[in-house]
Order: C-alpha cells, then structure tokens, then sequence
C-alpha cells in the first residue's frame, strides 16, 4: 500500500472537520474523494499533505508513519495540485522560477534540461519558461503546477479539485495529462473534487463524504451501474446523471 | 546591437534567458513609470540634489565655512549667488555640502529602517503565535511614542551629532514599515503559492527571505519614498532644535534654525534652506506615488 | 417587454488598437428563458450585460440596435438606466459573497431594495421582504431576514440575492454564472426556484452559463458564443442536434459518469470558427 490513514480526525474547536476517515492506496492506483462542500475532502487531503498538522489517527505513505511535522523526504514523495491556478503560482516569480524552486530547495542538480523537460512533459512550448503567471492562461498555469509538484520526481500527487476552475474544453486536456503521467510514471494519485463524473473518470475507486465522514466507498464501476449503498452516494450519483444528461446523449443512447 | 533591437529584445514576449525577463520587467517598469509627468519630475529633482550634494566641491569655489563677518547677511549677488547667512558664510556653497548631510541622514536612516522593519514584520507575520505578539508588542510601544519626543530624548542622552540623530530617526521611524510588512504578510501567509512551496519541503526562512520578502519589498519602497520628507522634517527638526548637526557643519534644518531671527528683514536667508527641503520632500514624494503605481502588484 | 440585440459590438481599448470582445452578436428575447453559453472570454456576460449598459468605464459599445422594451439603450439617460437597472431588470451574479452588503441583514437589504422602487413605508418594507425570502423557499424567512450575509450559506446567500433582484418587480432576469460557486445540490435546487420564478412571474431570463448540458435543463433557447460571436443558436430540446463543431466538442470533451469514457475528446479550436 502506497496511502494508508486510519482513523484520520482533524477538529477545528469542538467541530470536526473529518471524523475516523479511513482508507488505502495502493501503488500506481487512483482514489477520489468526492463530496459537496463543508464535507471535509479538502480537509482530508491538507492534513495528509501535512499543510495542516492539528490531526489524530495514522498517517502511512510506503509503509512508514509520517508525523504532523513534515520532513523534506516526505515532499520528495508527495506533492500537490492546488485547486485555483490563479492562486497557486506565485504573482512575481516566472515559471523558470517556480519551476526551479523545489530543484533548489532538495539541491538537485541540472536544472537547465530539467526545467526544459519538464515543459515538454506538460506540453508547455518553451517561450513560456520566462514568463510571469498573469500572461498564462488558466489551463497554462494549471500544466505549470502539475508540472512544479512533478519536478523533483514524486510518487504520490495529491490533486485538489485540479480542474474545477477551468473551461471544460481545458479541463478535458489537463485530465487527459494526468491519465498519460500516471501511465508514464507510475504515479498515486488522490483526487479531491464535487464532480462525480470527473473523479469516476480518472479513478477507480471512490470514497465519498459527508459531514466530515467517509459514509461509503466503492468503484467507480460500482457507481455507475448504481450499487450505492449509502443513501448520500445514490443522492449524488442520480443527481449528476440527470443534469449531464442533454439530449445529446439521449440520442445517442436511441 | 542597434537601438530598435535592444528594444525588441527588451519587450519580446519570449526571453531567452532569466536575465532577458528580468531587464525585459525593469524596462516595461520604466516605461510606464515614464508616463507619469509628475512622478518623472521628482525622479529628476531628486537626481539633481543627490548629484549636487555629491559634486558640491566642484560645483563651488568656497569653503562652506569661511567666514565673512562683514559680509554677513548679504543678498544675492554674482559673488555670493544666494547671499551669505549671518556669519557672511556663501549660503550656496552651505546649501550643496547641507545637502550632503541632510541626504545623507535620510539615506542612511533609511538604509537601517527599511530590512529591520521588513525583517521584523515578515517574520512576527509567517511565524504567528508567540513571535508574532512579542514582536508586535515592542512595534506598538516604539509606535506609542511621539516621534520627535523619543528621537530628543534619545540624542540627548547620547551627545548631539549627526550620527546620533540618525539612529534617533531610525528608532522611531521603523515600526510602521514593520506594521505594514506583517499586513502584506498576513495576507499572503495562507495564499496556496506559499502552501505550494512549503510542500517544496523549502525551510521557513526560505519562504519568508526568497516567497514572503519579495512580495512586501514594493509596498515599502514606495512607503519609504513617501516618508523621506517625514524623514527630512524630522532631521531639520533636531537640527532646529540645536540635537542634530553641530555648527559649523551645514545642514538645511540647522541653516533654518540658526538664522530664523532674519526672517522679516534678510528674508532669503532662511528661505533659502527651506525652499531645499521643500522641494526635496516634495520631490520624493512625487517619486513615490509613481513609483506606486508601477510596483503595485494588484496593477493589471 | 422584448429585449433587442442587433450587431452588438463591444471594444476595449489597447495599445495595440481596440480589441472587440463581442464582435455582432444579434437576438430577440420574449418572455421566454435564453441561455447564454460559452468559455471563459467568449464575451457571453458582457453581451448580457450590455442591455443593461452595466459594463467597464473603458468599454466602446456600440449596435445598429439595442432595446429594452422599445427604450434605446444605447442613448438613454442615466436616468431611464437606472430605472431599467434593478427596477424592470434585475441580475443575479456568482457569488453571493461578493454581492451582498456585509454590515446590512439580508432582510434589510431586501427592504431597501423594494422601497427604493415602491415607496411604502418601513413596517410595509419589511414584511414585504419576509414575503419575498418566502417566496424563493426560505423555510423560516423571519429568521433568515434578520440574519447578516457572513452567517448565511452560498446557497442561502444566493436565494437572498435572487429576492432582492425581484423586489422591484422585474420584467427580466439576468443570471451571470448564479450557481457555479454552489454545490451539485445546491445548484440545481437554485435553478429550478429560478425557473420556477420566472415562469410564475411571466418574466424573461437570460441564463449565463459555461456548463452546456446544464442550461438545456432549465431553458428554452440557448446561444452558443465562441471568440466574441453566436456560433451556433438552438432549441434546448434540440441540443442533440447540435451542427457547429463548437458546440458538438464542448458536449463531447466532457466526462460523464454514465458511461466510461477512456480518453476525453479535446477541442481542437477551427480558426474558421472566430472569422465572420
């Protein structure tokens, strides 16, 4: 197992934001959390990337017990996509910057053709290296996260709604990225988002949440045939097939 | 490298090299820094005095200090271009080397108020909870003081001198760049960019020095430019008040001071001084607002 | 009341020369609901907006014509704006948050809102209000009208917004992206109340959106803009017929949970599709 957490707990006063969550990743496999807001997802993936460190239960990422303080190996091994690209990247450093930061920070080596691969991995052209964050567009800036958090060679990537903020021509490409560096690298991925369709599209298996608890998880076969258990996944599920059904698919479903 | 091409280079939308983007930047800064009539006007006024205090030896013949008591109080004539103060000193010549001494105060203060007060704002910022309300006490009690009161006391204590009211200003002057590094700070703290880079793995003083820092240095450029006049008031004001530069050392304030019982009579005497930190405090400031617009990151 | 659009054409300067977002954009609007669909920059809000002539101070708008119920919009006062603007035409933008006033309740705001348009007095403000918050399905109306912005949900806050833009009466409803700042749940419970609003009031509703499966749920007509243009304008029930190849790539790149797709299709952008 690549992601093991048991009995993740993670309380703002007397609230919880996530309660006894539990679940494992294996090697190379894709997880999604899906949930609406306010149900703790975000909170679950902060606290295992270790932004947050006011959390109780276990935490295992290759077998070894990480603790609420990080060291640098762990981001060696994970690494994450924030949700907003506009956000994320910091306003007066160039990508060749933001690029060249975790290389520096872990002192690797090369940077110059690292950088330069890095781009074409992304399917960046190369003009944008010295570019600032505000003349890229949002699925530009979004490549150029995905392609910081792969620079110094994770195994896990943690994804945070990676493409809600994007037109939906753009988020096709950039899930269309994320399937082809998985395949290529082998990667674990954990993909947060409210989009039930999105998250059955990249994983295969899918907890969902509610009320800061992971209520059911299953396949993502599982919920598109309709096995849910949990009334909230069939809520979900019944909801996102209804709204994404247009005509289209109608007629090609006749 | 012709002129057109050094341009093209300059603007390409595609550098080259880290360098390229970083003077293609400067450049797109200037440009439109140039556009703004006013600020270019303080840019040039400032350049002028700064130049004239640093060649003031060559700019004029006299000694700042040879004194003509006959001569005393005399108005402008080709001998003595501004007319000489009360002890028949060339005013001209003092307004030049007082330049050196009043600039320089303010650049010196300046020099030690801006890292301390981006130092302690940034990190009472990032680090929160006990460092934070620490720090920030000590900010708040350096703030409490009247400004001029605590630099009086504090000359007054050491002996008058130059050097003295430059760590006097100093004193008081770095709380509020402080106070506003640790606002800047505050609001980026939590921006996912610094999340994205603590998952770097990158070191707290990493993040505050080479992520934070950067973020915070235009807004106290442009509140330091705003302040020099502040800086320049309150220098001639313990000059005035006979706990900055001793005599005979030339400084605008003291200039002032020294000769304000000629006012209704030898009105230009200490006029003259007085138009120089007028215009210099005016000058920076035309200068900070220009520059404000060109460094505000919320811009386009 | 009929809104319409003839050529519309909106410019922003630039130094290189005015840079046209909406580049002819045409439509006639009944008392029917229009969805307004496209990506970001497709110019979809600013045509909206512009019959309401609430766009940026830079902004060229020009149109060989633009009417609100038979008023020139393009050489109407301020005067005959402002009593287009929030009294027979109301907007509901994204975010709630950023729409409601932080230091007034809900109620309030609804009150003043009613009041500016119909006089009345406080008491007659308030409880009409209370009837409004009712009328967008707030379960306990007296409540929620006494609470402030920062303690009500995005949900919330949005039905707040939606009672204040019918406070006047409006004759059209003007809906820039309501519900993509809500939950899947949320949001289509907020489309349906707009639905069922506008077809109780017998008003018109522009409904913009980027999510094309979506409005053909809860509208009549939808415009497909690509590049500051109308590529493509059909019945919503027609969807499936869909010709442009726009139209047919934003339909098909998108995941669906019905059904597996392997690898999304990606949009490969005609240039033919910008030209005129």
């Amino acid at each position: 197992m690549m992601i093991e957490v048991e009995n993740l707990s993670v309380r703002y006063g007397t609230a919880y934001a996530a309660r006894d969550v539990s679940f494992s990743v294996a090697r190379g496999e894709s997880f999604g959390i899906v949930g609406e807001s306010g149900s703790g997802k975000s909170t679950v993936l902060r606290a295992l990337a270790g932004l947050n460190r006011d959390w109780t239960g276990t935490i295992r990422v290759g077998g070894e017990t990480v603790t609420p303080a990080r060291d640098r190996a762990f981001f060696r091994r994970v690494q994450m996509v924030f949700q907003d690209p506009y956000g994320s990247l910091h306003p007066r450093q160039t990508i060749d910057r933001a690029l060249s930061e975790p290389l520096l920070v872990h002192g690797i080596k090369d940077i110059e053709t690292r950088i330069a691969a890095a781009l074409t991995e992304v399917a960046l052209p190369p003009s944008t290296r010295f570019r600032y964050p505000h003349q890229l567009s949002g699925g530009q800036r979004q490549r150029v996260a995905i392609a910081r958090a792969l620079m110094a060679g994770p195994e896990v990537l943690l994804l945070d709604e990676p493409t809600s903020a994007l037109d939906v021509s753009v988020q096709a490409e950039v899930l269309n990225l994320l399937s082809d560096l998985q395949e290529k690298r082998g990667l674990t991925y954990i993909l947060v988002s409210h989009n039930l369709a999105v998250v059955s599209h990249l994983c295969a298996r899918i907890g969902v949440m509610q009320g800061g608890e992971m209520v059911e998880q299953l396949t993502a076969e599982d919920l598109r045939a309709g096995r849910t258990k949990h009334p909230h996944t069939e809520a979900l599920r019944r909801l996102s097939v209804e709204l994404e059904e247009t005509d289209a698919q109608h007629g090609k479903a006749a | 490298m012709t002129a057109l091409s050094r341009r093209e280079w300059l603007l390409t939308e595609a550098p080259e090299s880290r360098r390229q983007a970083a003077w293609g930047r400067a450049y797109r800064g200037w440009l439109q820094f140039r556009r703004n009539k006013l600020a270019m006007a303080g840019l040039v006024t400032v350049i002028v005095l700064v130049l004239a205090a640093v060649f003031a030896p060559l700019l004029t013949l006299q000694d700042p200090s040879t004194q003509d008591l006959a001569g005393r109080l005399a108005p402008p004539s080709a001998q003595h271009w501004l007319g000489t103060d009360e002890l028949g000193r060339d005013l001209y010549t003092r307004l030049l080397y007082g330049g050196r001494v009043t600039l320089g105060m303010v650049i010196a203060v300046v020099v030690l108020v801006a890292p301390v007060g981006l130092a302690v704002g940034t990190v009472a910022g990032y680090a929160g909870g006990l460092a934070d309300r620490v720090l920030m006490r000590v900010t708040d009690i350096f703030l409490a003081f009247p400004r001029l009161i605590l630099a009086l006391a504090f000359v007054a204590a050491l002996k008058p001198g130059v050097s003295s009211a430059v760590f006097a200003i100093a004193l008081t002057a770095w709380p509020p760049y402080a106070r506003l590094a640790r606002a800047e700070t505050l609001t980026i703290r939590n921006a996912d960019f610094i999340s994205a880079v603590r998952l770097t793995g990158a070191s707290a003083g990493r993040i505050v020095l080479r992520h934070i820092a950067p973020l915070c240095v235009s807004s106290l450029i442009v509140r330091v430019t705003l302040d020099m006049s502040g800086i320049i008031l309150t220098a001639a004001g313990l000059g005035f008040l006979g706990m900055g530069a001793q005599p005979p050392m030339p400084e605008w304030g003291t200039m002032i001071a020294a000769t304000r019982g000629f006012i209704l009579q030898q009105w230009w005497v200490p006029t003259i001084p007085g138009l120089a930190i007028f215009a210099a405090s005016l000058a920076f400031n035309l200068l900070g607002d220009g520059l404000r617009d060109v460094l505000d990151p919320k811009r386009g | 009341m009929e809104v319409v659009v003839q050529n519309l054409r909106i410019a922003f300067p630039s130094p290189s020369g005015p840079l046209e977002a909406v580049r002819g954009v045409s439509f006639t609007l009944g008392q029917e609901k229009l969805a307004i669909v496209g990506e970001s920059g497709s110019g979809k809000s600013l045509t909206a907006r512009a019959i309401m002539r609430l766009l940026p101070r830079a902004a060229m708008l020009s149109a060989d014509a633009l009417r609100f119920d038979g008023i020139d919009v393009l050489n109407a006062d301020e005067n005959a704006m402002r009593r287009i603007r929030g009294g027979r035409a109301g907007l509901v933008m994204q975010d709630p948050k950023y729409s409601l006033n932080p230091v007034m309740t809900a109620g309030a705001q609804i009150a003043e809102a009613w009041r500016a348009h119909r006089g009345g007095t406080r008491r007659q403000a308030r409880e009409a209000a209370v009837d409004l918050l009712a009328q967008v399905q707030i379960r306990d109306p007296g409540a929620v009208a006494d609470r402030y912005p920062h303690q009500l949900s995005g949900g919330m806050g949005q039905r707040v917004m939606i009672a204040m833009m019918l406070a006047p009466d409006p004759e059209l409803l003007i809906a820039d992206e309501p519900t993509s700042a809500l939950d899947a749940t949320v949001q289509a419970e907020i489309l349906r109340l707009i639905e069922d609003l506008v077809q109780r009031r017998g008003m018109g509703l522009i409904l913009i959106s980027h999510d094309l499966p979506l409005v053909s749920h809860f509208c009549d007509r939808v415009l497909v803009m690509y590049a500051g243009r109308v590529v493509e304008e059909c019945r919503a029930g027609e969807l499936a017929r869909a010709q442009h190849p726009y139209t047919r790539g934003l339909l098909e790149c998108l995941p669906i949970l019905s059904e597996k797709r392997r690898r999304l299709a990606v949009l490969r952008r005609d240039p033919s599709w910008a030209a005129a």
